[in-house]
């Protein structure tokens, strides 16, 4: 990995992260009402991932995906603007921070029903391996979603077609309220690929250079016909399940510890003692994310409301006879 | 031509047309029988096994593969053996098919069709014969399609196919064998649009999938006492051809509603309700609804035949419309 790919995780890695901070002051101004699910303390893992992905390449992610989502490319204009529930958004507003796609960026279904993304991947692999098209598909879900049939379903399917997929757990140790171990028999989740012959490893998902290194042998191995990739990234979530939530359940100064080694000020720590980047480009790097954001942000708050009409459009696309 | 041979037929053609149509489901590919029922037979032989693939015994996968699939500009046709497990792949149907185009403000959409299979009278009991229609209508985004003889049933399969949306197809398992007319090649049949499949002036009766037949049957013994029946076939049951069945009923005054689904919340439901509506001061009786008992189905052979409706109950309910 070179230190121009150190540079690349950390402009996505810090555009995450300020974007994450600026939803959460313009939530709490009142000027935009949804509810969040903030990614803060895992913008490693897709965004090392991301360095690797071409355009083409597909995602699929979650309703805690806004890191996936920007890491894979999608406009910030855009993104803010559907968030806001604005015309201008990705979805013209009718999808909402937990649906989020773009396919322009390759961001193909962003689902609120935990676990469901894999199936739906296996199939964007599956039109891929059909037309050879050299594409690779992620599939990004948290924790709590290796207990849900669909996981298991998808993990055997891909295994036996050797779909070009890679499935990426984000594991952030809690489904919503509740501890990995209160809820997962194995001990790791990358435990439950040996069950469908699947090559699985767990990797520090904070550390930039694990990440990449994990991905770059998972997509080399999809992209050349060697099948499926389950891929553990251990992680922890910063502000609990849903935007609002106290962390009650965490085990004490558990949060305050991960706060402490946040993955994304340890990266910028590295690209200057190492010399990949001066203080001052980075700082040149952050500035000019704070003003594509503030962009952004007047963007969506100034944008238009979908029309009233809008409910009934997009139902269905061919019209029938009737 | 028996509907077994008319919807392998319309599957050969649609793979031969156009190779995004892919085929998946339990047993589909010719080295597992080319179907339980034979219904994809000689696909795989023809068209390759990366085209159509046998699956695992798992619906989520296989919907969930069939829908990223369409996203990508694949044509999937799936397989859910029995409608009855397509409750296992429910989160899928509803929650993905029926509203990624919605959700995504029309950037995506899913060309999908579900070819499931269901019907009372194969003492299956009471998990392999539930007709669910009325639960994928009330999902907005979904196409529902329910044929009653072969040749309708090769010419909508062609449609759902080749339409943009998510299709469920609900093929009649214990009317697989009648023989009915031969479809022309490559027949079309539009979605949404229902048939009059017998015109008459005193009652209409609207209905679709098996009960068709029967209904078509007792209008022909009416028809000799002098009661003329306009039957509708309503082919889509979502969205359903309200204009046909308004026109009809409008012309007769009288409506009968005949489903194999039990009555209650069912789509003779809507249809009534849709009718009272548009039509109150012109009816002249009240709407009747024929279906099943409102039980699971049951597995004796009494039982069972005293489920669904038959003939003598659509006889009943005609004379008593017309009081």
């Amino acid at each position: 990995m070179s230190g121009a790919d150190y540079v690349d995780i950390y402009r996505k890695a810090s555009l995450i992260r300020q974007t994450d901070r600026r939803f959460m002051d313009v939530i709490a101004s009142g000027r935009i009402a949804t509810p969040y699910y903030s990614p803060a303390g895992q913008e490693l893992i897709p965004s090392a991932i991301s360095v690797l992905l071409d355009q083409k390449d597909y995602i699929v992610t979650i309703y805690r995906g806004m890191h996936d989502q920007i890491a894979k490319g999608v406009p910030l204009k855009l993104l803010w603007a559907e968030i806001a529930g604005k015309v201008t958004g990705t979805c013209k507003g009718k999808g909402g921070a937990m649906h989020i796609t773009h396919p322009a960026s390759g961001v193909m279904v962003t689902t609120g029903i935990v676990g469901s993304g894999l199936p739906i991947a296996n199939g964007l692999a599956l039109a891929s391996q059909i037309d050879r098209d050299g594409r690779v598909t992620v599939a990004y879900f948290g924790d709590g979603a290796n207990n849900i049939g669909a996981f298991h379903e998808a993990l055997n399917m891909a295994s036996l077609w050797k779909l070009p997929v890679i499935f990426v757990c984000q594991n952030n140790r809690y489904g919503e309220h509740s501890a990995f171990s209160l809820t997962t028999a194995v001990e790791r989740v990358s435990d439950r690929g040996a069950a469908y012959s699947m090559p699985a490893e767990t990797v520090d998902g904070n550390d930039a250079e694990a990440m990449w290194r994990a991905a770059k042998v998972a997509i080399d191995r999809a992209r050349s016909g060697g099948g499926p990739t389950l891929i553990e990234a251990m992680t922890f979530r910063f502000y609990g399940h849903v935007l609002g939530d106290d962390s009650h359940y965490m085990e004490e100064g558990e949060l305050a510890r991960a706060m402490e080694a946040d993955p994304v000020a340890r990266l910028r720590a590295i690209l200057i003692e190492r010399g990949y980047a001066s203080a001052g480009q980075v700082e040149a790097i952050e500035a000019a994310i704070k003003a594509e954001l503030d962009e952004a942000v007047e963007f969506a708050l100034s944008s238009e409301y979908p029309s009233l009409d809008e409910i009934n459009t997009d139902i269905y696309g061919m019209e029938t006879a009737a | 031509m028996n509907s077994v041979e008319a919807l392998n037929g319309a599957l050969h053609e649609a793979m031969a047309a156009d190779p995004s149509v892919i085929v998946l489901g339990e047993d589909v590919a010719d080295g597992q029988g080319g179907g339980v029922v034979k219904v994809t037979q000689g696909l795989s032989t023809r068209f390759g096994d990366e085209r159509v693939r046998s699956t695992p015994i798992a619906e989520q996968a296989i919907i969930g593969a069939a829908i990223g699939a369409a996203i990508a500009g694949k044509r999937p046709v799936a397989e859910i053996m029995l409608m009855n497990f397509t409750t296992v792949a429910m989160d899928m149907i509803v929650n993905h098919a029926a509203k990624l185009r919605f959700m995504s403000g029309g950037q995506t959409n899913v060309p999908l069709t579900i070819r499931t299979m269901t019907g009372v009278g194969f003492a299956t009991g009471g998990q392999h014969a539930d007709m669910l229609e009325a639960w994928f209508a009330h999902t907005a985004g979904l196409k529902v399609v329910a044929p009653s003889n072969p040749a309708d049933a090769a010419g909508l399969l062609a449609s759902c196919i080749f339409d943009d949306d998510p299709c469920i197809f609900i093929e009649n398992l214990p009317t697989y064998w009648v023989q009915g007319a031969a479809p022309p090649a490559n027949h079309r049949l539009p979605l949404g649009k229902a048939n009059v499949a017998r015109e008459g002036t005193d009652v209409t009766v609207v209905s679709y999938s098996r009960p068709v037949n029967d209904v078509l049957a007792v209008a022909n013994k009416l028809a000799k006492d002098g009661i003329s029946v306009e039957v509708v076939d309503l082919r889509t049951i979502s969205p359903w051809d309200r204009e046909t069945v308004l026109a009809s009923t409008r012309k007769t005054g009288r409506l009968v509603i005949v489903h194999e689904a039990v009555r209650n919340f069912g789509v003779g439901a809507e249809i009534a309700a849709t009718v009272q509506e548009e039509l109150f001061g012109q009816l002249k009786a009240p709407v009747r609804r024929v279906a099943a008992h409102n039980a699971p189905v049951p597995f004796s052979k009494p039982l069972e035949a005293a489920f669904a409706p038959g003939q003598a109950d659509i006889e009943a309910a005609i004379r008593n419309s017309l009081g």
